[in-house]
């Protein structure tokens, strides 16, 4: 009823392929904009936005830059965490390094240096495949973590080892370090965002993104149908890693403020990966319903107890917290493979038929 | 000029000037590499029968190792500890295979490793909130392993052994030997290997999936066990344990994914590299700490010119 696409004829190609076949899909983006650009905003407290708000949007960023890689191009990659460091201390280098350079510049900058890295470290998969490719990039996720340790020049040799984002100004107003305003943050992380999801969504309708699915889908037919194998495998590795280097810089500079070499250790990595595949791994939408499932749960289970009036310590909320995100995966996988993103494919194919069975 | 003395002459002239030095480095490097082989084991046995790549293998062997401690504490004699721990073993096997591995039967690859890293979490939360995170000592005299420790002096230097390392080289020798024996020699090994070798044949010649794989889930939680009694004598038991799982994955890089003898041999060579290099090339000219990426980087090298591992089965595609 809501979703009739009755009517809507196409006439010629070009709208055939357009981003929204159905318009309603369209007033439905519009709508979910209006909410992230005017609704919350006003009605967002400060808890909100610094504890839901931007890490979904920066998790679910992290999330799509590994979707591309593991979700259209098929290779999985358990190193997301260390490729985030990456764009994290390229970032701080380079704001530290040229104090005077514009923040927004900066981020997209470091993504270049984390893409770099990641396809030295896709080149293996020329070679190796599968499970082994996976344990490869664990080589990368332990080689640069340690780096980020043991390398002082990173960390300006500071004494704590950690890196400290200082106040940056953008046009007179304060976007990042203790300074900032929450919303501020929000705007700043909200446009990046979008802008990423934007290209995202476009190079995967795209000629790569074609390339990208013959290759996962099988690689020795790809490239028998003369797709370059190296040449896809690397695009998507740089491409991803690129996502995943500007989600990493505004993970520190707009979300955490500080960063130890910790921070990008292997919980890190998997977090994101139970974000790709509980949303759905190839696919856009997934990443982002999959980053509010995994950022709102712990806060809902620590609020659960208290309405209930149930005393339970934050110890074992915590330790609940990660026992029911482990089974809730295991249902997940169990419920519906595709995740998330097939429910809501599922969702949409019953509403345009509704009322009628079939 | 010195960077390269450093890596090519100066190393070298260390090994030869304190030999009974290298020993003792080489000693330490096998039984950590022992260590490694035994989980790596438990991940090959699972990845033969069923094609899963188990990812909570090693916060198995931390949930074995803090069950024996935990009911050691509650007042259980060890000894009767030790069979009540290997029950529990066998009931999480049990409950993996209904739970998990029957309604996922037929499910791509990675919704399999993605199930298993989903049951580490859940034995971490659950072994938190039963047992708590603090650190705890293993049980080793109650158990019977000796402690303490003797001196070799080869070379007119001299070598310390810990009795426990002992121990555990001894032990584990034993229970690999046991475990090829069972594997090669017994019915329910024989139809290990076959399910290993084709599921459907497997299946059509009547045996039964399910046994099978909670018989598989259950000797890995054996290893688990035994890994865990091992480790936790010589590190603590605490769920900092759970890296060593991180450990053994390059091992298996090394040896092949099906191997047994490659996760063994893998093992080995890993266990004595790293602690070579760190001793030699990482502490004086990397900072040290090399042990988290070496083994990595060095079953990665090895990866290149192999891509199934030294020991895996050749990857035969067809389109």
């Amino acid at each position: 009823m809501f979703y009739r696409t009755a009517g809507q004829f196409k006439t010629s190609y070009e709208a055939d392929h357009a981003l929204f076949p159905v318009r309603q899909d369209a007033y439905l983006l519009a709508f979910i904009l209006l909410l992230a650009f005017v609704v919350f905003p006003l009605t967002a407290s400060e808890f909100a936005f610094r504890a839901l708000l931007i890490p979904v949007l920066i998790y679910s960023l992290a999330a799509l830059g590994l979707n591309i890689l593991t979700g259209y191009a098929g290779q999985l990659s358990l190193g997301t965490g260390a490729f985030m460091g990456v764009g994290a201390y390229a970032c701080y280098k380079l704001l530290t390094v040229f104090p005077e350079m514009n923040i927004v510049i900066a981020i997209a900058m470091s993504g270049f240096f984390s893409a770099a890295v990641g396809v030295l470290f896709g080149l293996p998969s020329l070679r190796i495949k599968g499970f082994y490719l996976a344990i490869a990039t664990l080589a990368a996720q332990f080689f640069l973590v340690w780096l980020f340790q043991k390398w002082a020049w990173l960390y300006n040799y500071n004494a704590s080892g950690a890196i400290q984002v200082p106040n940056i100004e953008m046009f007179g107003i304060t976007v990042a370090g203790p300074r900032a305003e929450a919303i501020t943050q929000y705007y700043f992380v909200l446009c990046f965002v979008c802008a990423m999801t934007f290209f995202a969504i476009n190079i995967t309708r795209g000629r790569i993104g074609r390339m990208w699915k013959a290759v996962r889908d099988m690689d020795i037919a790809a490239e028998l149908v003369g797709i370059n194998l190296m040449r896809a495998k690397l695009t998507a590795f740089f491409v991803s890693s690129y996502i995943v280097g500007v989600s990493g810089a505004l993970f520190v500079f707009l979300w955490r403020g500080a960063a130890e070499a910790n921070l990008f250790d292997i919980p890190l990595s998997f977090r994101v990966l139970f974000i790709a595949i509980i949303g759905g791994l190839g696919s856009i939408l997934g990443n982002y319903l999959g980053a509010i499932l995994i950022v709102a749960l712990p806060v809902i289970i620590g609020s659960v107890p208290e309405a209930f009036g149930i005393p339970i310590g934050s110890a074992t909320v915590e330790h609940l917290n990660v026992m029911l995100v482990g089974a809730l995966i295991i249902t997940f996988l169990i419920v519906e493979p595709h995740g998330l993103a097939r429910f809501w494919a599922m969702i949409r194919e019953k509403l345009i038929l509704w009322p009628f069975p079939h | 000029m010195d960077t390269l003395k450093g890596i090519f002459v100066d190393p070298f002239a260390d090994m030869i000037a304190a030999p009974d030095f290298l020993l003792q480095v080489l000693w330490e490097g096998l039984v950590g590499g022992v260590l490694y082989a035994l989980i790596a084991l438990g991940f090959v046995l699972i990845f033969k029968s069923s094609r899963i790549f188990n990812f909570a293998q090693g916060i198995m062997v931390v949930f074995a190792a803090l069950t024996l401690v935990g009911l050691h504490e509650k007042g259980v004699p060890a000894l009767l500890a030790l069979p009540l721990t290997l029950g529990v073993m066998f009931m999480l096997a049990v409950a993996i295979e209904r739970a998990v591995l029957r309604p996922l039967v037929n499910q791509p690859d990675i919704i399999l490793f993605m199930a298993t890293i989903g049951i580490t979490l859940f034995l971490i939360g659950l072994g938190e909130i039963i047992f708590g995170g603090e650190n705890k000592v293993m049980i080793t005299e109650q158990l019977g392993i000796p402690t303490g420790s003797f001196t070799l002096e080869p070379f007119g230097g001299f070598v310390s052994i810990e009795q426990k390392d002992l121990t555990a080289v001894i032990g584990a020798v034993l229970l690999v030997g046991v475990l090829l024996l069972f594997l090669n020699k017994s019915k329910i090994g024989r139809a290990i290997r076959a399910l290993g070798d084709d599921h459907q044949a497997a299946l059509s010649v009547g045996i039964s999936l399910s046994t099978i794989w909670v018989i598989v889930w259950f000797i890995a939680g054996v290893i688990a066990l035994a890994t865990g009694i091992v480790w936790g004598a010589r590190a603590g038991v605490s769920f900092a344990l759970e890296v060593i799982a991180y450990k053994a994955l390059p091992v298996l890089m090394l040896g092949g994914l099906e191997s047994v003898m490659g996760a063994i041999i893998g093992g080995l060579a890993i266990g004595i590299l790293e602690k070579l290099f760190e001793i030699y090339w990482g502490q004086p000219l990397l900072g040290g700490n090399t042990e988290m990426w070496f083994a990595y980087v060095l079953a990665l090298i090895v990866l290149l010119f192999r891509p199934q591992g030294l020991f895996g089965e050749r990857i035969i595609e067809r389109v």
